[in-house]
């Protein structure tokens, strides 16, 4: 067959070899669009809003003029917001991970634990706004405060939190474990002297990851009431509070284009921030996957 | 009591597998550890059989084997380490000191305290030197800052490393070549001075030179503990050890004083293993 | 020397003073068996996160069908809640219109990006690009919502002159570019998990690299490819912040895209930000479209599990 017909599939195979060259190149191109409108993001939010970012307005409180307007109160409201967060996620999230990866044994009630952790992770967060409201907000009657946000927002990230500890736990080798065992130490102390902190920098960069998420949530914070206009600080976790996305999504609904640049520029301030905690989360990362 | 610090260092430089002199102990054989009809399981499978050997005082007892022959399981379940594996049943009787370890009312923390262990890979804390040695004590309760300076300084100075790291005790285990990890480790294990250290294998993850500067420090801890070591090398059990046991599929076959057992074995089987026929 | 001496002379005995504390240890026990009760204390928060959420959508949603009943909420076809009207049909559909148009914009365009990752890359090139796609998936959705609006819906515009302010093209192409990086990230890994053997088996027959990824790699992945669009899928229904931003709010069953629509999410931010008052019927139906949408994402997400189970059997 081959022999009959040499040239017909010499030529066959050279369009089969040109499919391939050109596909791969429209694979590439394929690629490429997301990292286009990726860099038109930042480009288009970058040239809108450097204008009006300056000191004054990072340290500036809403206010009706676009040109005195500031991201003062949602920038401190986001750094208290994700204080609370980091409190509640990081105990109760961690305290899961050890229970499953070294208390628990593995029957059928843990198999429940982590297929509703994955299927929590999946629930969109505009669902635990509502929870919030309903638990936070009404039931436990923490109003419109810092602390129901904190909450719902603590709920949220958890599953992120759970498993990235989880990783942490069992990336830390047995022998050292052993070793602790071998002197006498209980299970606890093993945990608490030994494995913790070892697990250490991989909870830490999972927790900043989660709460690189939390910062940037807006929809849940708006079910549970923050705020959009605050003119002063929270002074408890029981104030009255706003936060930098509810700000931005405050702004961007305004029909005057003055009130876009506003929002560009803090949009400038929140992606900076995140920014600076994916660095510091790449960097624990690398310093410490070398050690081990 | 401690004249382990005295005892003369033989530098055996340049030699691969230097010869340590093993000294003579002509104590009278009390025995430490008594091990009864002791069967285990590892869920159906059984990987110990009737074994029954009594572990004598202030001696160095090793224990060969091929691999898979159980002489590790042996060794872990003398100090109840074996139990890190929850499906592992055993029956029979372990003693120590007259106490059953196995006893709801001896608790295995504190039988760990008195039966120490040293294993296979270096194994420190990611943590400073000075932090592995003074782990045991603090576990324990000693908080106090001069004694536990004592401890470690004691310590390392009966594992023969404190001239090496007395400069660097507060730097990372983790900088420290193999064979300092482990006479570290050995340290620590010291630390809480234990009763007994059993030790599994500690020279298979190191090269000749730290392996014989640990064949030598056991030698010299033998003066105060009572040792247990698994070895893969039978060279290494006829050098250092007292008395030898012979494992085989979960069976001790022999166990009497190293010289004879490695010139005049009894059972054919010990004879086959020693002479290289197997294994 | 003098070390061991002095040692000697303090009478430094290390299981004598392990003995001494011992006594002590009481206090240490008692934790060792108090410990792993808070553990299964804080492992059950997030079950009872599961459970609040459905009492909640429940209770609520019961509440509000006592006043507008299950047959007309789900069968009705008019959504103007401030007059009373509650047929969930057009915020339904609105959320179907966005996510059908992110699925357009998603999976092909996620699809060929983790073809080139897996297959034609190297390693260098992927090690680059990967991260970098991964990005866009960590954008606030705020971010991408003020994006939609502010630059992609002029763009459109151009090309389509009578498209409004606020429409679902727009709101879904954003929402598609936002779930890139979970189409193609996850696809990538399902490729990766194909052995190699198979590739080079067909290689070896004078396959090119393009026959190999469409008769041997893709039909392998073939599971894990479907679970990722079903995730992505899942995401994009419960997506919020670009469709309220950039969508509108007009309850519309249309499949016109170049229209406003609301969908279920935009709804709840809609009702939640003006003052509805806590036991109104507006306020209950929060909780009935909260429900609906729940279970659709809830849905997604058991199939998507369902189907990457059956995956990992395969290898």
């Amino acid at each position: 067959m081959l022999g009959q017909n040499e040239n017909g599939v010499k030529k066959r195979m050279e369009s089969r070899v040109m499919l391939n060259k050109v596909m791969m190149v429209l694979f590439f191109l394929a690629t490429t669009v997301g990292l286009i409108f990726l860099g038109l993001l930042f480009y288009r939010v970058l040239t809108q809003g450097i204008g009006y970012l300056s000191w004054d307005y990072i340290r500036s409180f809403p206010a009706p003029y676009p040109d005195k307007a500031g991201i003062w109160a949602g920038l401190i409201g986001s750094i208290m917001l994700m204080a609370i967060v980091a409190v509640f996620s990081v105990i109760i999230g961690v305290s899961t991970a050890i229970y499953l990866e070294k208390y628990a044994s593995k029957n059928k009630f843990t198999d429940f634990i982590r297929i509703n952790i994955q299927n929590l992770a999946g629930v969109p967060s505009i669902v635990f706004g509502l929870l919030g409201l309903t638990f936070f907000v009404y039931m436990f009657q923490f109003g419109y405060t810092l602390m129901a946000g904190g909450l719902t927002m603590a709920l949220l990230v958890l599953p992120v939190i759970v498993v990235a500890a989880q990783e942490a736990l069992r990336s830390v080798p047995s022998e050292i474990e052993q070793a602790s065992y071998g002197m006498g130490a209980s299970k606890w102390q093993t945990i608490a002297r030994v494995t913790l902190p070892a697990a250490i920098p991989g909870i830490l960069t999972g927790t900043i990851i989660a709460l690189s998420r939390a910062i940037g949530e807006t929809a849940p914070l708006i079910i549970v009431g923050a705020a959009t206009a605050i003119y002063t600080l929270p002074d408890s976790v029981l104030a009255k509070y706003t936060v930098m996305p509810i700000q931005i999504y405050n702004w961007t609904g305004r029909p005057q284009e003055e009130w876009q640049y506003v929002a560009g520029a803090g949009i400038i301030v929140l992606l900076a921030i995140l920014l600076l905690m994916n660095s510091i989360a790449v960097l624990i990362r690398n310093k410490f996957s070398r050690r081990l | 009591m401690s004249n382990v610090t005295k005892v003369q260092k033989e530098k055996n430089e340049g030699t691969a597998v230097p010869k340590v002199n093993k000294k003579e102990t002509k104590k009278a054989e009390n025995s430490v550890i008594n091990v009864n009809d002791l069967n285990l399981w590892y869920g159906s499978n059984q990987a110990l059989y009737e074994i029954s050997m009594d572990i004598p005082e202030e001696r160095v007892t090793a224990i060969i084997g091929p691999s898979g022959c159980g002489k590790s399981t042996f060794l872990k379940t003398l100090n109840r380490m074996v139990e890190m594996v929850p499906i592992v049943k055993t029956s029979g009787s372990i003693n120590y000191r007259g106490n059953d370890i196995f006893s709801n009312k001896y608790k295995k923390e504190y039988l760990r305290t008195k039966v120490g262990m040293v294993f296979q890979k270096p194994n420190p804390f990611p943590k400073s030197v000075y932090d592995n040695v003074a782990y045991g004590p603090r576990v324990h309760g000693i908080k106090k800052k001069e004694v536990l300076d004592q401890i470690v300084e004691k310590s390392l100075k009966d594992a023969a490393i404190w001239d090496e790291v007395k400069d660097r005790l507060h730097e990372n285990a983790y900088g420290l070549s193999g064979g300092q990890q482990q006479r570290v480790c050995i340290a620590r294990a010291l630390a809480v001075e234990p009763d007994v250290i059993l030790m599994d294998e500690p020279t298979s993850a190191l090269d000749p030179i730290s392996t014989a500067k640990v064949e030598e420090l056991v030698q010299e801890l033998k003066e105060k503990y009572s040792i247990v070591i698994v070895t893969h090398n039978m060279q290494q059990a006829a050098r250092i050890s007292d008395k030898t046991a012979f494992f085989l599929s979960g069976e001790l076959i022999e166990f009497a004083e190293t010289d004879d057992l490695f010139q005049n074995p009894q059972d054919k089987r010990t004879e086959d293993y020693i002479t290289g026929r197997f294994g | 020397m003098d070390n061991s001496l002095r040692s000697e002379g303090n009478q430094l005995n290390v299981q004598q003073m392990i003995e001494e504390r011992k006594q002590k240890k009481s206090i240490g026990e008692r934790i060792e068996k108090i410990v792993p009760w808070f553990l299964l204390l804080c492992a059950s928060v997030s079950v009872l996160t599961t459970v609040g959420i459905l009492f909640t959508l429940l209770r609520e949603s019961i509440g509000f069908f006592s006043n507008v009943s299950i047959f007309e909420f789900y069968t009705g076809t008019s959504w103007s809640p401030w007059s009373g009207h509650y047929g969930v049909a057009p915020l339904i559909g609105g959320t179907l219109l966005i996510t059908v148009i992110a699925t357009i914009v998603a999976v092909p365009l996620g699809l060929m990006s983790a073809i080139f990752l897996s297959e034609y890359a190297s390693d260098k090139v992927r090690r680059t690009i990967k991260p970098v796609l991964e990005v866009l998936a960590g954008i606030p959705t705020v971010v991408y919502g003020y994006f939609a609006l502010t630059f992609i819906t002029p763009m459109f515009q151009a090309i389509i002159p009578d498209l409004g302010i606020f429409n679902a093209l727009s709101a879904g192409f954003v929402v598609g570019i936002m779930i890139i990086p979970m189409v193609a990230s996850l696809s990538e890994d399902a490729m990766n998990s194909v052995p190699n053997a198979l590739r080079e088996g067909a290689l070896g027959l004078g396959a090119t690299k393009l026959e190999v990824v469409f008769k041997v790699v893709l039909p392998a992945a073939f599971s894990g490819i479907v679970a990722s669009v079903v995730l992505a899928i899942s995401r994009a229904i419960g997506e919020t912040m670009i469709v309220t931003i950039a969508a509108g709010a007009t309850p519309n069953l249309t499949m016109d895209a170049t229209q406003s629509v609301q969908t279920m999410t935009a709804f709840i931010v809609q009702a939640a930000t003006g003052d509805t008052t806590f036991g109104s019927t507006i306020y209950y139906s929060l909780y009935a479209v909260g429900m609906t949408l729940f279970v659709f994402t809830l849905v997604m997400n058991l199939i998507a599990q369902y189907i990457s189970r059956k995956f990992k059997e395969d290898y």
